[in-house]
């Protein structure tokens, strides 16, 4: 880094001439970081002690079943979203522009609702073994084997399948920037394409496909529903029981504190990845070589491996969805499911719109000055994805009413007026719940892409005279325009599924899908429960159609966008 | 660019300050509930339309004891509904609830179903019962929940999740009733027996035993109407006629029941609706609705039962203080841990 991007050395000295940007992305920080901190505070709190117990008992189990789902849902995400993602971006073979933006449906379903349909669909008196019985004879369950979905592997299957699209999206974009120059001079060194793929295109591809892997893991370990459902003990799981039936907070923010540590460490491997990611990518050709054109007996492989996941994790799926939400098309039509769907596409679009501003705020300004405790604050923003969403909830829910409170008690004492709550227990509150919980996709994608204009043009911008505000909303700003879509539609996505904190912390009277899938999913109520997923689908999908073409229309052309979330899509 | 994003803070901003303004009615009563949202809906709907007090809900299925505690003396709520007894009671010993003072539910409801200081009441019971395959288990055969943990019957009981307030509230029951150890070697003894791993509901179970996967089911009472009824989904009939309950007790001292309950907060503001919310939960026709629409059997002595419901057969619950169960709670949960019931 050169000083045209304004950059003084990082020290406590530059606190004296902090400028705006650099305060309020110094004060954004905090403000996520707060509940976080409150996270670390309970886990230390005094309360019955629990985890002796946990220890000598359970513990070592939630370990082991939380680092074989982990296991298996990165290697699966890997092995899928990589696949794909190559064979779509080098290859051309039938269907493959379809492919290209459809392998990214999946990521519209939530992994609870996934978990209950297959298991609707496996189960023993499901189609599938109903079929298998009316064909073969058998009576009982003991004539034969059959894998219990119910299970950890189940369990990685499932999730598997519904996150794969966050590796999928960001290996194709790596592809994509590398295509040309480095794939043909392998091919010309003698190498076949086998060869190629793994000595060359991977490689390079590595940090974009850990950054996707440790999304889909961090949805992993702080996903309840699935597990729940699935009977799998992981640190989750163990949180919320020691919550509920032993009555220790304490204990359970202590659990979601192991949780923390897993991350961080996690954290700490992508940000090592992307550390390379941003070298490797100085010198970069922007046309993609032309995609090869693969045999029929190729091509039916290459289709077949695209077309599995989609099928498993978006088309049988949402098919079962409407079967069962047509059985109870009548809660669909009542005024609770129309004011559910209205809410949920506003807390999604405002969180949205809210994570991507402060996550702006806190890139720009680390690239403004940087500051030690701007990047202490900013990594711990990050983690918020990772944490159990009721856990995190009462991390925001504490410090808000604490505020609340305190300006009631100012305004009695003063005035002899007592305001009341005023955030707490709002649309405001849960809103800024959804923000410190997907902040961190968002976060990614700027630091990224902003990361990867280059200094010169800051310099060029600050010799025509343009102030920091000038510069990113003039230069900034329209360069990672596809970067910024993209993470407004993660957060969005993630915002419809959103459930934990959504419970524990929304306003009387308000009702999302999710709550609406909840309320009858709790009670394996599935089909009533359709209706409201759906909804959840099929609004989800909307910003995959709207990413695809609202980035497609124009090209950026000075930087790559964020390692390319909006590549992938305007390719396709 | 700017000015687009100018326009989108402002819209956020109108949107989100519009919707933060507390609606205000002339009357009304603010619920924190974890029960299941459309089991309790036809009481309230029936509540406003007796009183024309409003009811505005807040489903908690989480974090309910943490909101009121982070809350404090500004809490909106004034009623707090739980489908279970240990999470009334530890919003009592949290000092977050106030006695409930009203001759009316003094009268309707037994003391024994009474917190002692008047800090919560319970409203509905649900017998946990074993329902056994007609086929398969001859009538008699299961008559005490320690039936459960003879070798037996290994590799032939179903039950959901030991961490189920379902289960955890009859291993607290069995605690009271036979001590820590002895509780544990009956847990113990039941889990050895499990014809599968813990999972899914209640339901399931039932289904379970049609399947042929197990021949009893730890099962609450009030499920067997449920699917008895499912008109949309008439194959949990099929289920339903597969089984038969049969009404378990402590070595003949009773069946468990567990609980819904309910509080109102230290800090209501309404509190005289508050009051008026639990009379009408507590009064003839609610009680007689629990037992209509819900399966569920009335806590106030005498009131009329569902024939449905009368059709599974009579018992008498256990004499138990719904206060000892509630202690007993995170005991429980620690023995299901001890005996790896959930493996």
């Amino acid at each position: 880094m050169t000083d045209l991007t304004g950059s003084t050395p990082k020290t406590f000295a530059s606190l004296r001439n902090l400028d705006g940007w650099s305060l309020a992305a110094l004060a954004a920080a905090l403000l996520v970081t707060f509940p976080i901190v409150t996270v670390f505070v309970l886990a230390v709190a005094p309360d019955t002690p629990v985890f002796g117990h946990l220890a000598s008992t359970v513990l070592p189990r939630y370990l082991r079943t939380t680092a074989g789902l982990m296991l298996g849902v990165g290697i699966g995400t890997a092995v899928l979203g990589v696949a794909t993602a190559w064979l779509v971006t080098m290859y051309r073979f039938p269907g493959v522009q379809l492919f290209q933006w459809a392998l990214l449906l999946p990521l519209a379903i939530p992994a609870y609702v996934i978990a209950f349909i297959y298991t609707e669909i496996l189960d023993f008196s499901g189609p599938m073994q109903t079929g298998m019985r009316a064909f073969y004879g058998w009576h009982g369950p003991r004539d034969y084997w059959f894998p219990e979905i119910r299970s950890l592997g189940g369990a990685i299957s499932m999730m598997t399948l519904v996150l794969y699209p966050y590796v999928y999206l960001l290996a194709r974009a790596a592809f994509l920037e590398q295509a040309a120059g480095v794939i043909e001079a392998s091919r010309t060194l003698g190498r076949g394409p086998w060869r190629t793929f793994f000595s060359v295109s991977l490689p390079l591809a590595r940090p974009a496909i850990v950054i996707g892997i440790s999304l889909a893991l961090m949805e992993t370990l702080n996903d309840f529903g699935t597990v729940d459902f699935f009977a799998v003990q992981t640190l989750t799981l163990g949180l919320y029981d020691v919550w509920r039936n032993m009555n220790s907070l304490a204990g359970a923010a202590q659990i979601a504190c192991i949780v923390l540590l897993i991350v961080i460490v996690l954290i700490m491997a992508e940000r090592y990845a992307r550390r390379s990611q941003r070298y490797f990518n100085t010198t970069r050709r922007l046309n993609p070589s032309p995609p090869t054109q693969l045999s029929p007996m190729r091509s039916a492989i290459a289709c077949t491996v695209c077309v599995v996941p989609v099928a498993l994790g978006f088309l049988l799926p949402v098919i079962w969805l409407i079967y069962d939400a047509l059985l109870y098309r009548e809660l669909a039509e009542t005024e609770i499911f129309l004011s559910a769907a209205a809410n949920s596409l506003m807390l999604s679009s405002l969180a949205a719109v809210i994570a991507v501003m402060i996550a702006i705020i806190l890139a720009y300004g680390a690239r403004l000055r940087g500051g030690a405790l701007l990047k202490v604050a900013t990594r711990l923003a990050n983690v918020g994805y990772a944490v159990p969403g009721a856990v995190l909830a009462i991390g925001v829910l504490i410090p808000m009413a604490w505020f609340d409170n305190s300006i009631d008690s100012f305004f009695r004492d003063r005035f002899g007026v007592a305001t009341g709550l005023l955030l707490s227990g709002t649309i405001v509150a849960l809103t800024f719940g959804y923000v410190v919980r997907f902040l961190a996709l968002a976060l990614g994608a700027m630091e990224v892409s902003l990361a990867r204009v280059t200094p010169s043009i800051d310099g060029a911008a600050r010799t025509l005279g343009a102030g920091p505000g000038r510069r990113l909303l003039r230069v900034h700003l329209p360069i990672v325009r596809g970067s910024m879509l993209a993470a407004v539609i993660l957060v969005f996505v993630d915002g419809m599924k959103e459930l934990p904190m959504t419970i524990v912390m929304r306003p009387f009277n308000f009702e999302t899908l999710a709550t609406q899938v909840h309320q009858y999913s709790a009670n394996e109520r599935f089909a009533q429960a359709a209706p409201a997923a759906l909804g959840i689908v099929l609004v989800g999908l909307l910003p995959v159609i709207l990413l695809s073409r609202a980035i497609g229309r124009r090209r950026e052309s000075l930087a790559p966008p964020v390692p390319g979330i909006a590549t992938a899509v305007e390719q396709g | 660019m700017k000015a687009k994003f100018l326009l989108v803070l402002g819209l956020a901003a109108t949107v989100s300050a519009s919707l933060a303004v507390p609606v205000v009615a002339a009357e009304e009563v603010n619920l924190y509930s974890n029960r299941t949202p459309d089991l309790i809906a036809p009481f309230l709907n029936e509540f406003t339309k007796q009183t024309g007090i409003k009811v505005n809900i807040v489903h908690a299925a989480t974090g309910m004891l943490e909101r009121l505690q982070a809350e404090g003396r500004n809490t909106p709520a004034d009623v707090v509904l739980t489908a279970d007894v240990s999470r009334v009671d530890q919003l009592a010993s949290a000092a977050l609830l106030q006695p409930v003072k009203s001759a009316l539910i003094d009268k309707n409801i037994p003391a024994h179903f009474r917190q002692h200081d008047g800090l919560w009441i319970a409203l509905t019971s649900r017998a946990r019962v074993a329902y056994i395959a007609k086929d398969r288990v001859m009538p008699g055969a299961i008559k005490t929940y320690e039936d459960l943990a003879k070798p037996e019957w290994k590799g032939k009981i179903c039950t959901r999740s030991g961490k189920h307030e379902y289960n955890v509230g009859l291993l607290a029951a069995m605690i009271a009733e036979k001590g820590e150890t002895a509780a544990e070697d009956w847990a113990r003894g039941v889990k050895a027996n499990l014809a599968r791993k813990p999972q899914g509901n209640d339901r399931v179970q039932v289904k379970a035993i049609k399947d042929g996967v197990c021949d009893v089911a730890i099962v609450n009472t009030y499920y067997m109407g449920l699917m008895q009824t499912n008109n949309k989904e008439p194959e949990q009939k099929e289920w339903s006629n597969a089984v038969n309950i049969v009404f378990p007790t402590f070595d003949g001292k009773g069946t468990h029941v567990n609980v819904s309950a309910a509080g109102i907060t230290k800090y209501s503001k309404n509190k005289d609706n508050a009051v008026k919310l639990l009379e009408f939960l507590a009064s003839d026709l609610a009680q007689k609705m629990y037992a209509e629409t819900n399966f569920e059997y009335p806590v106030k002595p005498g009131a009329e039962i569902a024939p449905l419901v009368k059709s599974w057969g009579s018992f008498t619950a256990q004499e138990i203080n719904l206060e000892t169960i509630a202690k007993n709670w995170g005991l429980a949960s620690k023995i299901m841990d001890r005996v790896d019931f959930d493996s």
